[in-house]
């Protein structure tokens, strides 16, 4: 530790810690452009100047020198920091000065105006006129692609775009060209950024040079209402802040979690509010003759509860889908059980998970923050890059850290690090088990980490394989006292919470792949199942927000809530308990699902125990207690691995598919969104590319 | 300076690779540098693209470059766009003229080269002339200000130019002909233009002082006069060589010139301090 003052307050700080973190542990603030925490340092917008006694005498960029660097006195007094003097104001004012030279003055027409670094800070060091009466520079907007807009005259080259793409990203897209007051930000070429993170560089951005084209000239930060809530596009449950004018949302912003996706959001969960807005369902309908019918609710309810009359239970089913929150699982399940049907599945995909076998045989045991932890990776069956982006960050984070060997079995893919391809399927997976260099690998480390995709496990083998993953996992010491490094990566929001609380076939029940078959079920009440089909004959109560393949299928339409306009529990791939806030009311007639399965089951006749939310949860604590602790990963006992590796099973020889082929079409509110088509459409294009 | 852009598409060619012999050279430029780090070697390599290309690196050869050294190409795009030194456009193909227009050149006459250029070439910098043979542009230093004004033509200096002189060069790159570089009026190298002022004797350079002490000798005696108070001898007037005829006509030049004050030779200097 070094001793350092920083404006008359001593403090002790690391020596490794530059005068920029120093300060700011005295409580000083910096103010900056080009340095950020989560990227490298580049020195170059030297707003951070301050004056140091103990180093060179002149104003010095405080994020790019480090304590150590200074001297302590001629009598070993700490070295001297001062970050309000006449100096330092004035060294700043000048910095400020030579980066509005060439700054537009077109703040009232620019997307950044009122959360604008550069207009912030004028506030403080900026002059109230211009000396500079030559022409000022102007520069070509650039095409980065259909989710970054560009007014690169904004540019102030902090470079903050081209590090994040290059270093968290894993892209070398974005790059600095020219020199001088001609350096521009630009892709090769022009060509779109093909990142799935992409969105963040319009955050990092500390001026308007790069904003987000979906949300073009919408609105304006100080008249949007923010809503602290989690994402449901994938399993990681990203933190996002949901800004809404009215009753519509206008853009989704990452909210800083260290332990889930620290400051990083994928283009998925912050391009898709366009696809709130359209396709949905704000009204009941009932399928009156082949055609489905407007209905009011009274008439939906009439209709389902004449049909699952006379119908027993055990020809009734349910299928939770992959948005639905907890609390809705949870009623869903209390109504099947009540119509006395054990037929419920929330695995839509078929996947050979089971909580009979105990929660760490279907959770992120080791943490997404416990990736950096871990000091060997092996991957099966998965593409995180596109499965989980944030988290796939987070893995190359840890490989540039060093001495992170990762092996890889399934698709051949870029994951924007590199690995050993060890084998496309099981019978790699099965070499593995018996020897083979990488099982070395992973023996030798401390904390290996196994990470399993979906796409491994479902398939009819899935528990074959899942059984193989555990022996692995044992077998190189991945399951100990302190670590657990068997993991399962999951694709859908609502996965493990619906897990958790049971929402599987019970005794005798059928599980997703059996009611959907024909003839399996009377009665399948489709809790926003899109991603299966329903086999003709089943009368299915579609209880969802979106007009996608489960409501063209259904036989009564229920209109619900998407994830911004309800308060549910999500559990996270690593079983982290998270709840998302109302950011604003569903369209139309359209209701909260719980509310809307508690007043169906008035109608049925099983009336359920629960008349508010607050009940709902109070019952859902009672039958679950890890649910109340939000934010909190309850740790799985790992004695479940251990009894999964003594199943058996023979695998097929089949290679491992990745559970999500399309990045950006992954469920009905991504289906609905223009953006994400339009996304959709690039990737394939590139995809096509290079294929030829 | 200004922004650069690469060439227009229908410039570019195909495609780029290196000659087998330029291959060979550009592997062991590689191998200097340790593994992991060959992404030093891009300047260099676009250097050598670019004298194998006539003169201009392209797009291709940037993406070339980039996946022989594991570069993604905009870190190339990024290489190629920073130093001035790489022509993103097609040059002439009998000569790309680079006329310097830092100050010392300029003050002799690096204006009337650029006059010459834009009523031969084009009117404009990095433009081909009509039939495509030459192009020009104005560049920063080139580093022999004493022999200014110069031009640089790929890899060879022009220097102590005149109009004329650029003039001659011009016709003789015309004809398919190299110009020798160098001085164009005739001195060596960055010698004084007036001719030599200093080590003229020409014992000297016929070896009759070696060994005889005869430096130490006169230099014993200087010292001694010095302490004496005596004002030290005139230095003798050095014995003028050879001196070209063009140097001749430079000097004659000068010397028409209105006097400038110029410093007096040093020795009269100290004589005069002495004296004082």
């Amino acid at each position: 530790m070094a001793k350092i003052i920083v404006d008359d307050i001593e403090v002790e700080v690391p020596p490794e810690y530059t005068l920029l973190q120093a300060c700011e542990a005295a409580g000083a603030e910096i103010p900056r452009f080009c340095f950020h925490e989560r990227l490298s340092i580049a020195g170059n917008c030297r707003m951070c100047l301050v004056e140091v006694k103990g180093g060179p005498p002149k104003p010095q960029a405080s994020c790019a020198m480090n304590v150590r660097d200074l001297r302590p006195g001629p009598n070993g007094e700490p070295p001297v920091v001062l970050t309000k003097s006449p100096m330092v104001k004035k060294a700043r004012e000048g910095v400020m000065e030579f980066l509005l030279i060439n700054h537009p003055l077109d703040c009232p027409i620019c997307d950044q105006g009122g959360e604008c670094d550069l207009q912030d800070q004028a506030m403080a060091y900026g002059v109230d006129t211009s000396r500079y009466a030559e022409n000022k520079r102007a520069v070509e907007d650039k095409y980065i692609g259909p989710l970054i807009k560009t007014s690169m005259t904004r540019c102030i080259q902090c470079t903050r775009c081209v590090r994040f793409t290059t270093e968290v990203a894993g892209v070398a897209e974005l790059g600095a060209i020219g020199r001088g007051e001609d350096m521009e930000i630009t892709t090769y070429l022009e060509a779109a950024m093909s990142s799935e993170l992409q969105g963040n560089v319009a955050d990092l951005c500390p001026v308007g040079a790069l904003t987000q084209r979906p949300y073009e000239f919408h609105a304006r930060p100080w008249e949007l209402v923010k809503t602290e809530s989690v994402d449901v596009m994938d399993a990681v449950g990203s933190n996002i802040r949901v800004d809404t004018r009215g009753r519509e949302v206008m853009r989704v912003l990452p909210r800083l979690n260290e332990e889930v996706n620290e400051e990083w959001i994928s283009d998925k969960t912050r391009y898709i509010w366009d696809g709130l807005k359209t396709q949905r369902l704000d009204r009941p309908y009932v399928r009156v003759g082949g055609r489905l019918k407007q209905a009011s609710w009274p008439e939906a309810f009439a209709a389902i509860a004449a049909k699952v009359k006379g119908v027993p239970g055990n020809r009734i089913g349910g299928l939770v889908g992959d948005l639905a929150s907890v609390e809705e699982a949870f009623a869903l399940k209390t109504l099947l059980g009540a119509l006395g049907s054990a037929n419920i599945d929330c695995r839509q995909d078929g996947v050979k998970l089971d909580p009979a076998l105990g929660r760490a045989t279907y959770v992120f045991n080791a943490t997404i923050a416990g990736i950096e932890q871990a000091d060997a990776l092996l991957i099966i069956g998965s593409n995180p890059r596109l499965e989980a982006s944030v988290m796939n960050a987070r893995i190359r984070k840890r490989w540039l850290a060093g001495n992170f060997p990762i092996g890889l079995i399934g698709e051949h893919v870029d994951l924007t690090y590199p690995y050993d391809y060890l084998g496309a399927g099981s019978d790699t997976l099965l070499d593995l088990v018996g020897d083979g260099t990488f099982a070395t690998t992973l023996k030798n480390a401390q904390r290996p980490l196994i990470l399993i995709g979906q796409g491994a496990l479902s398939r009819p083998d899935g528990a074959a394989i899942l059984a193989l993953a555990g022996r692995l996992a044992v077998s190189v010491g991945a399951v100990k006292e302190g670590w657990n490094g068997f993991s399962v990566l999951h694709t859908a929001a609502s996965r493990v919470g619906a897990l958790d609380i049971g929402a599987v076939p019970g005794e005798g029940g059928l599980d997703a792949v059996a009611l959907t078959n024909p003839g399996g079920a009377d009665v399948i009440f489709a809790l926003g199942a899109d991603e299966i089909d329903i086999a003709p004959g089943a009368f299915v109560v579609y209880l969802g927000t979106h007009g996608d393949r489960g409501a063209h299928r259904a036989d009564v339409i229920l209109p619900g809530a998407a994830y911004t306009e309800k308060s549910g529990t999500y559990v996270n791939t690593e079983g982290r308990v998270q709840i998302t806030n109302r950011a604003g009311f569903p369209p139309g007639e359209a209701r909260e699902d719980w509310a809307v399965l508690r007043a169906l089951s008035d109608v049925l006749g099983k009336r359920l125990p629960f008349d508010t939310l607050g009940q709902l949860r109070a019952a859902l604590y009672a039958a679950h207690p890890h649910l109340a602790r939000l934010d909190h990963v309850e740790p799985a006992d790992a004695a479940a691995v251990l009894a999964l590796a003594g199943m058996g099973g023979s695998p097929e020889r089949a290679p491992f598919r990745s559970a999500v082929s399309d990045f950006y079409l992954t469920n009905p509110i991504t289906r609905a969104s223009a953006v994400m088509a339009e996304c959709s459409a690039l990737a394939r294009a590139r995809l096509q590319a290079a294929a030829e | 300076m200004s922004v650069r852009r690469l060439a227009p598409k229908e410039v570019q060619p195909e495609s780029f690779a290196f000659t087998a012999e330029n291959l060979a050279w550009a592997e062991s430029t590689i191998a200097k540098y340790p593994a992991g780090r060959q992404a030093s070697a891009v300047i260099p390599l676009l250097m050598r693209a670019q004298e194998q290309a006539g003169g201009w690196v392209s797009e291709p050869a940037m993406r070339y470059i980039g996946d022989m050294l594991g570069m993604a190409p905009i870190r190339v795009y990024e290489v190629a766009t920073f130093y001035t030194q790489f022509q993103l456009q097609p040059v002439g193909t009998r000569a790309h003229i680079q006329v310097c227009g830092t100050t010392p050149c300029m003050l002799k006459g690096a204006g009337d080269l650029i006059k010459v250029c834009q009523r031969r070439i084009h009117a404009d910098p990095f433009h081909l002339s009509e039939n495509g043979e030459f192009s020009w542009e104005e560049v920063e230093c080139a580093g022999t200000c004493t022999n200014a004004p110069m031009i640089q033509v790929f890899k060879d200096v022009y220097e102590d130019l005149t109009p004329e002189d650029l003039e001659k060069i011009l016709d003789a790159f015309a004809r398919g002909e190299t110009p020798t570089p160098g001085p164009q009026n005739g001195r060596k190298s960055s010698e004084p233009v007036t001719g030599l002022r200093v080590l003229t004797s020409p014992e000297l350079y016929d070896g009759s002082v070696v060994g005889t002490g005869a430096g130490l000798a006169l230099a014993r005696e200087a010292i001694a006069a010095r302490a004496n108070g005596a004002t030290a001898a005139a230095a003798p007037a050095p014995a003028k060589p050879p001196v070209a005829e063009a140097v001749k006509a430079a000097g004659n030049a000068d010397a028409e010139k209105p006097a400038k004050p110029v410093a007096p030779p040093p020795g009269g200097q100290a004589a005069g301090k002495t004296a004082d």
